[in-house]
């Protein structure tokens, strides 16, 4: 049934439907109303036979759902940024006992600075953990990739990390499809896990392995995700089978056939793009989109079947690694690795602690791509006054002070003299 | 069933079983069994930690058995013996001994009441055994014999049986029934017994009879006396004489006041049958002071309570009628008594020599061969005198003058008696290292006081003679029994079984102990140092 | 203070046997009276051959605690352990000494799995599966205190069990927030003016447990078997949170010969360092008086940890800031019979 609702909400229902049997939840910007909206749909009686605990930390958290999963229930929790830090060491247990939970993480930039705006920082922390992370590009989308979620979960016995752009999607009021609880009921059937605390079969699960078997234990873990490509697609095709709309899979192309030029993202940012791109086309210009659904695990060979007949491929990455660049740009290259007359690829990092990205930014940014390639990572929208003045400040003194403080007060002083030349031509 | 499931991270249960952690071990742990010291110091030789143990589940008649093994004579032993188990009990250094000889009371009591007897041996070897005496020498030896399958004649110079028990012990300690019940008891097995029957001449008894062995027991009947001058009407008796008139219809007179003259046992016993005659006062005089006197201490504590005086470094001069010459005494330097030329009066009605007893040996004089020397009968290890056949111990024999000394002696010579008519060699007796106190663990023991036997009222005591002390009964002598330590046995108590970090010990059930998991063991100690009685000892392991 | 019915029963019980009355079992007393260790037909839920040290006082003491959990929840029990030795040395690949379900996560998430477990009991119809966490004292005390807390705090029907040998003896015997004063450690070296453990304030968690109000708080020791798996049946009556605090010796971390661990527990015990209590929500119901009082001189000697406070033949006088410890627990807990 069709809706206008907030993103948190329309995930927090169809969360759900999926039938989670233990939610742990605990409060942090921007993914809270998930919780709390799921929270509620157990105490008024919608969601039946759940335990939702609210916990003293995400490392509860996320340790309260290993033990659920391990002990045979569904189990679900929801974080971002800092969060997701907090529970990191919980975050690799969960993925090397194979336990299958899912999370939703409301992307979100990490301090510090601190910063409560949605960036994909938080994600790509922990791209190495070992669990499945699928991005949401749209409200839609990041609802429905939660039905996916748990059955890509159980079926492979992996951990799901469903990454919805914080603000931008948790928190945008939309129309949203609510599906059906039948429909739901009949893709996503009742967990069966691999394996279990039982008191029939007792097991002892979490043993202490050494060189001898770790890393057997480790490729296994990897071929799990090698070999799941075509599950993921498949799952995607079932979904889209009986929901009647398109959701998840590896990646997804627009306008890629003819395109020399194409843009590589994740999450809500590729609804801009497309927006950018139709624009162009408009203009003849034959650019197109690699929208990445499925970053982990990484689908290098759909992605270089996607970008096959690309000459040149920008790669936009929401999040930062200080010592190298965009991280996305960096897995991508990789994906060119050993191909035959591999595209030119060019890396641009934007939206970063909740910018906003613009179409005009976005605009500018692929046509100088075309004109103008530059090397390393571009800065979407630097400020360069700021920079260069900051930079100089910290050349003269060692104790320079915070850039985040500076960097406001350098700019609070600009408005102010654009004010006061506002005036001052207004007077004349 | 082995369940499929992820591969290293998780396992299936118990399988750390096939990693032998024994390997690791330098010391290894082993069950062993010693001595406990109320066993090493019995005169009778009881396996008294045996017996106990066997009252401590509550199964006495099992408990009569395993006691009657050793001492055929509970209920008397369990009255008369100056019990050195519980001198040498290591419960002593925790709290007070175990009552062992009040649980051997009840023990033979219980069996009197009960009518528990003796079986007669299975088969009969044919061999004839002589004992002389029907003391508790004779009565132990007698008893021995028969168990051993020996036809067995007890001669008796006197009109009961019992000897020195009967003869020489008041009846408020010993009741004559219960001479009288053990006695038959003995009999019972077939034992013969005749009365009024001096031995005068062993050789002759020996061939008339025609015995293969003979034992002699003959207690020590016969008073020491020292030289007291005596002049007027003084009225001297001596203890043997008079605890023996005490079995006779009429009780001797002795007057107002009693002074009895000597330090031992005997001396106590007749101040205070003297006292339950009717004297008014009775005097114990001692050349020594109280802690050399041989009397034990207890005895004399009862003896004061009842209202016996004692004068202490003196020694009787001269009796004229009703007046003796004491001379005070001081101690040496190596503690004998020296005159030191002061006197004193004491005026008595009667004065009571009790200064020890002999044992006649006049049956001995016609047999060759039999040396003698200090009054006793010289005897070899297995307690032979110089006669091939002919045995010898109790009072006869050097040693302590006890009745348990005499018991002690009955099973001894019975054993070497057996092992001389069956041409064998004597039979060894290997004993286990001794369970001392420094092996205990005395943590896991309650922390209890000695059972303490009713004590009738010093006042009826003295009237009548009804016995002083009285006996368990069942809730407490369990009680009691449970007190036992265990020394330097196990008795399953299930620490080893228990504290073992590993589960590398095997309990294989009641009466069967427990055994020691060498696969798995890695010998940290812990099961030998919290072994409450010491039965586990470390020993280095080799290669 | 009022005792509980069922400890005085207990004591006038046993007072009647006296030969073997703090054994572990005893053949005077029936089989139900007697500790579960003591049965013939006992299932170890810790089996043998697993790796830790000789005379380990946290394998005898979960042994314990564990199988009585077992017993009490008639099998039907899932065990949740924090990193540490027990989880090392009875879980190395490809060998368990665990005979049940058991599960090992993180070092400080014991008790927020164990919630997760008991949960998932729940909503899978299963709540008659009880479930158990336990961990070392790092794992309690420091690394896990916060999941610890939340999990008595929402009163989860867990039972947490600390064996606290009082230091990181698995890393190499460093320093926990139960190392005791004057303690030496890997990282509280017997250098300096102030050699070993600074004396701090002390983090006792069994108090900071009885102030969270929840339905049963105890310690318990090595030294009294009986008393531990007393507490353990006691605990699993209880629906909701429940914590154990066992006092375990370690022979490698404290410097003591592997036979002396029961010792030095026992002394622990009745010198007043470790008090023995029980708790019902947030009230001390119980408490163990000490048998036969013993000077903390008796205590420390045993261990090399502390052979720096008796060096010289000088008497240290951080020795009597420790007895004046015990002295205080004496007083607080009334450990010793008026």
């Amino acid at each position: 049934m069709l809706e206008q609702i907030e993103g948190s909400k329309a995930m927090a229902r169809t969360i759900a439907l999926c039938r989670p049997q233990v939610i742990c939840a605990y409060p942090i910007t921007p993914q809270t109303h998930i919780v709390e909206g799921v929270g509620e749909l157990v105490r008024d009686g919608t969601l039946a036979n759940c335990e939702f605990i609210n916990v003293e930390s995400e490392f509860a958290a996320l340790s309260v759902a290993i033990g659920a999963s391990a002990a045979g229930a569904r189990a679900y929790t929801a974080t971002a940024s800092q969060g997701l830090l907090f529970m990191a060491e919980a975050v690799y247990n969960a993925a090397g006992l194979g336990l299958p939970i899912v999370m939703t993480l409301g992307n979100r930039a990490i301090g510090a600075p601190i910063n409560i705006w949605n960036d994909h920082s938080d994600a790509m922390a922990l791209r190495e953990s070992g669990w499945i992370q699928l991005f949401a590009e749209t409200n839609q989308e990041a609802a429905d990739l939660h039905i996916i979620a748990f059955r890509l979960a159980e079926e492979l016995s992996v951990p799901t990390m469903v990454c919805v752009d914080g603000f931008i999607l948790t928190h945008a009021m939309e129309r949203i499809d609510i599906p059906d609880q039948k429909i739901v009921d009949a893709y996503l059937p009742p967990y069966e896990p691999v394996q279990v605390l039982d008191v029939e079969h007792p097991m002892s699960i979490g043993a202490m392995v050494g060189p001898d078997a770790f890393t057997e234990v480790r490729y296994l873990q990897y071929y799990k995700q090698q070999t799941s490509f075509r599950l993921i697609e498949t799952l995607s095709q079932q979904f889209a089978k009986l929901f009647g709309r398109v959701a998840g899979g590896l990646l997804r192309s627009y306008h890629t056939e003819d395109a020399e030029f194409v843009v590589v993202a994740m999450g809500s940012i590729n609804g801009t793009i497309k927006d950018v791109i139709d624009e162009m086309r408009a203009e003849d210009i034959a650019i197109g989109l690699v929208s990445l659904v499925t970053f982990r695990p990484f689908p290098i060979r759909a992605l270089q079947e996607a970008l096959a007949h690309a000459r040149d491929v920008l790669v936009i990455d929401k999040a930062l690694d200080p010592g190298m660049g965009g991280p996305l740009a960096s897995n991508v290259a990789i994906a060119f690795r050993n191909m035959d007359d591999a595209p030119n690829l060019h890396s641009a990092i934007c939206g970063l602690g909740g910018r906003p990205v613009t179409k005009a930014s976005l605009s500018r940014l692929f046509r100088q791509a075309m004109v103008q390639p530059w090397e390393g990572p571009h800065f979407l929208d630097l400020n360069d006054r700021v920079i260069a003045r900051e930079i100089h400040r910290r050349g003269k003194a060692r104790r320079a002070g915070p850039a985040a403080e500076n960097i406001l007060k350098i700019l609070e002083r600009e408005r102010a003299e654009k004010a006061r030349a506002r005036a001052e031509a207004g007077g004349a | 069933m082995a369940v499929k499931h992820p591969y290293a991270i998780t396992l299936d249960v118990g399988t750390s079983r096939v990693n032998h952690t024994g390997s690791w071990r330098t010391l290894r742990p082993e069950y062993v069994d010693r001595l406990p010291p109320c066993n090493a110091a019995c005169p009778a030789g009881e396996d008294i930690q045996g017996w106990l143990s066997h009252a401590e589940a509550g199964d006495y008649e099992q408990a009569f058995r395993a006691l009657t093994a050793n001492n055929p004579l509970p209920a008397i032993m369990g009255r008369v013996c100056y019990h050195p188990c519980e001198g040498a009990c290591n419960r002593a250094q925790i709290d007070e001994a175990v009552g062992i000889n009040a649980v051997e009371r009840f023990l033979g009591d219980l069996a009197i009441e009960k009518g528990w007897g003796f079986a007669a041996p299975d088969k009969d070897t044919g061999k004839k055994v002589l004992v002389v005496g029907a003391g508790p020498a004779g009565l132990s030896a007698a008893y021995h014999l028969r168990r051993l399958g020996h036809a067995v004649t007890i001669r008796e110079a006197g009109p009961l049986a019992g000897g020195m028990m009967r003869f020489g012990i008041p009846k408020y300690r010993l009741p004559r029934r219960i001479i009288d019940a053990e006695v038959a008891r003995i009999t019972a097995m077939g034992v013969t017994l005749t009365l009024n029957d001096k031995v005068d001449d062993i050789e002759k008894a020996m061939t008339a009879g025609g015995f293969d062995a003979a034992f002699l027991a003959v207690g020590a009947h016969i008073a020491k006396h020292a030289y007291i001058p005596a002049a007027g009407a003084a009225k001297v008796l001596d203890a043997v004489s008079l605890l023996r008139s005490m079995e006779g219809e009429e009780p001797p007179l002795l007057g107002r006041k009693v002074v009895v003259y000597g330090g031992g046992n005997t001396a106590l016993d007749v101040a205070r049958t003297a006292k339950r005659l009717g004297a008014e006062e009775a005097i114990i005089v001692y050349r020594r002071t109280r802690e050399k006197m041989p009397a034990h201490d207890f005895e004399l504590e009862e003896a004061l309570d009842e209202g016996i005086s004692m004068k202490w470094l003196s020694t009787i001069k001269n009796v004229d009628g009703g007046v003796m010459q004491i001379e005070k005494m001081k101690l040496d330097d190596k503690g004998f008594p020296q005159p030191t030329g002061e006197y004193e009066t004491l005026e008595a009605d009667s004065l009571v020599l009790a200064l020890g007893q002999d044992v006649d040996l006049s049956l001995l004089d016609k047999c060759p061969g039999i040396e003698i020397e200090n009054g006793v009968v010289k005897v070899a290890p297995n307690m032979m005198t110089g006669r091939q056949g002919v045995f010898a111990g109790g009072d006869m024999a050097p040693s302590e003058r006890t009745v348990t000394v005499a018991v002690g002696h009955g099973k001894k010579a019975a054993r070497h008696i057996d092992a001389y008519l069956r041409g064998a060699d004597t039979p060894s007796t290997e004993k286990h290292g001794l369970a001392s106190f420094d092996r205990l663990n005395t943590w896991y023991y309650e922390d209890a006081p000695a059972t303490v036997r009713p004590m009738i009222t010093a006042a009826r005591r003295i009237n009548t003679f009804d016995e002083v002390v009285g006996g368990l009964d069942e809730t407490n002598a369990l009680y009691e029994a449970r007190r036992c330590l265990s020394c330097g046995n196990c008795f399953e108590c299930d620490n080893c079984y228990g504290v073992c970090p590993d589960n590398a010990v095997i309990k294989l059930g009641p009466g069967n102990r427990f055994r020691i998991d060498y696969d798995y063991c890695k010998g940290c100690g812990l099961c030998a140092a919290e072994c409450p009685c010491g039965a586990i000892d470390m020993v280095p392991e080799q290669l | 203070m009022s005792e509980a019915p069922r400890s005085m029963e207990t004591v006038q019980k046993l007072k009647f046997y006296q030969k073997g009355t703090h054994t572990v079992g005893n053949r005077l007393i029936s089989e139900a009276e007697r500790n579960v260790q003591a049965s013939i037909e006992r299932s170890n839920s810790l089996t043998c051959g697993h790796r830790a040290c000789q005379g380990c006082g946290e394998a005898l003491g979960a042994r314990y605690a564990i199988d009585a959990a077992m017993r009490a929840a008639n099998n039907q029990l899932i065990a949740v352990n924090a990193t540490g030795c027990l989880e090392v040395f009875t879980t190395p690949y490809p060998e368990t000494s665990w005979q049940m379900p058991w599960l090992h996560s993180l070092f400080g998430n014991a008790a927020a799995v164990a919630t997760g477990v008991a949960a998932a009991m729940r909503v899978t119809g299963k709540p008659q599966v009880r479930t158990v966490a336990q961990g070392g004292d790092g794992g309690t005390t420091d690394i896990g205190f916060g999941c610890l807390s939340g999990m008595f705090e929402r009163n989860d029907d867990v039972l947490y069990i600390c064996y606290d040998n009082e230091g990181y003896m698995n890393t190499g015997v460093q320093r926990s927030s139960a190392t005791p004063p004057a303690a030496r450690t890997a990282t509280t070296p017997t250098l300096g003016t102030e050699p070993g453990n600074v004396f701090g304030t002390g983090k006792f968690v069994p108090k900071i447990a009885v102030a969270h109000d929840i339905p049963y708080v105890a310690t318990a020791s090595v030294a009294d078997l009986h008393d531990l798996e007393a507490k353990v049946t006691r605990a699993m009556s209880f629906q909701g949170a429940r914590y154990i605090h066992i006092n375990v010796p370690c022979p490698l971390g404290w410097g003591a010969s592997s036979g002396d661990t029961i010792k030095l527990a026992r002394l622990a015990i009745e010198t007043g360092l470790f008090p023995v209590f029980e708790a019902e929500h947030g009230r001390i119901t119980q408490v163990r008086k000490i048998r036969k009082r013993a000077p903390v001189t008796d205590y420390l000697k045993l261990q090399k940890r502390y052979a720096h406070l008796f060096k010289g033949g000088v008497p240290d006088p951080r020795v009597a800031r420790i007895q004046a410890m015990a002295d205080r627990n004496i007083a607080d807990y009334g450990l010793v019979e008026a």
